[in-house]
């Protein structure tokens, strides 16, 4: 059991870098994800214990905040997807309930989800191709979760030209097939 | 169709699913006298009206929360959208006000 190597969403060895035109496309392996739901009338609680122990304040709906090393995507109402780099924050999701407590339901996500991190220029010509989006209105720091390659997706606006998108870790492949695809079509 | 999300504003009607009739949140009490017909009532009686109506979309494809969207059948205009969770918190205040 101890011999177990380990590969990227996309099978690799090494995460995948595409550079198509003025487009890059790079598969992110090194985030571990935490979701936490805050239990019935807890949210306030649970937002002040994220809040005083790692500084963590939750976003608002349709958005997501940074507070290094952690950040946080709102993904409905009373939940949020939290992140921090895998090699320090393995157990983020122990880690999270540690602080939360009873205050909120947290479940371990990181292998669930792939995530790929496009930036260039033509960010917004790539992603209307690819899904409905308004990402020419998303500022940098909102985040929604909605449809491209018929999967479901968060997409996260972390600047003007750059975007990351999670999506279910078994479909990495149509979707990097689609980002391809589509940083093809605009190159 | 574009249904204005009370949280998230205008989203495209391809990341909802519509459910039915908004009167599926006043489920009736199992433990009334007369449940088994208020249950036939509520599973089969349905009013069919062309005009506005009331019913549940769910935003699967986004945060996943209950709308109640009052809709018009014959023009398809969206006239108001609300959480269905504070529809129904609204309900069971009513019911404990009386």
């Amino acid at each position: 059991m101890h011999n177990l190597k380990a590969i990227t969403p996309l099978r690799g060895v090494t995460p995948r870098l595409d550079h198509i035109g003025t487009i890059s496309i790079t598969e992110v392996v090194d985030q571990a994800l935490a979701s936490v739901a805050a239990r019935k009338g807890q949210s306030a609680v649970m937002q002040q214990a994220l809040a005083d122990h790692i500084g963590l304040h939750l976003p608002e709906p349709g958005h997501a905040v940074i507070a290094a090393p952690f950040g946080a995507i709102w993904m409905g109402p009373d939940q949020w997807m939290i992140t921090a780099p895998h090699d320090s924050h393995e157990l983020l999701a122990s880690e999270v309930k540690e602080i939360a407590g009873r205050s909120a339901s947290v479940v371990e996500q990181t292998d669930g989800w792939c995530r790929f991190d496009v930036a260039g220029v033509g960010l917004c010509d790539l992603f209307e191709r690819l899904s409905n989006a308004p990402v020419r209105t998303m500022a940098p720091g909102s985040a929604i979760r909605t449809t491209m390659e018929h999967l479901g997706v968060f997409l996260w606006r972390l600047a003007d030209d750059h975007m990351a998108i999670l999506a279910p870790r078994s479909a990495a492949g149509s979707l990097h097939h689609g980002l391809v695809a589509a940083a093809r079509s605009i190159a | 169709m574009i249904i204005d999300h009370p949280l998230l504003g205008p989203r495209d009607a391809q990341e909802f699913t519509y459910l039915g009739d908004a009167s599926l949140i006043n489920r009736p009490d199992w433990q009334c006298e007369n449940a088994l017909s208020e249950f036939h009532d509520y599973l089969y009686l349905r009013d069919n009206p062309a005009g506005e109506h009331r019913e549940l979309w769910y935003h699967e494809q986004g945060d996943r929360s209950w709308l109640v969207v009052t809709r018009n059948t014959v023009t398809h205009e969206i006239l108001s959208v609300e959480l269905a969770h504070d529809v129904a918190k609204a309900v069971t205040a009513g019911r404990s006000a009386k």
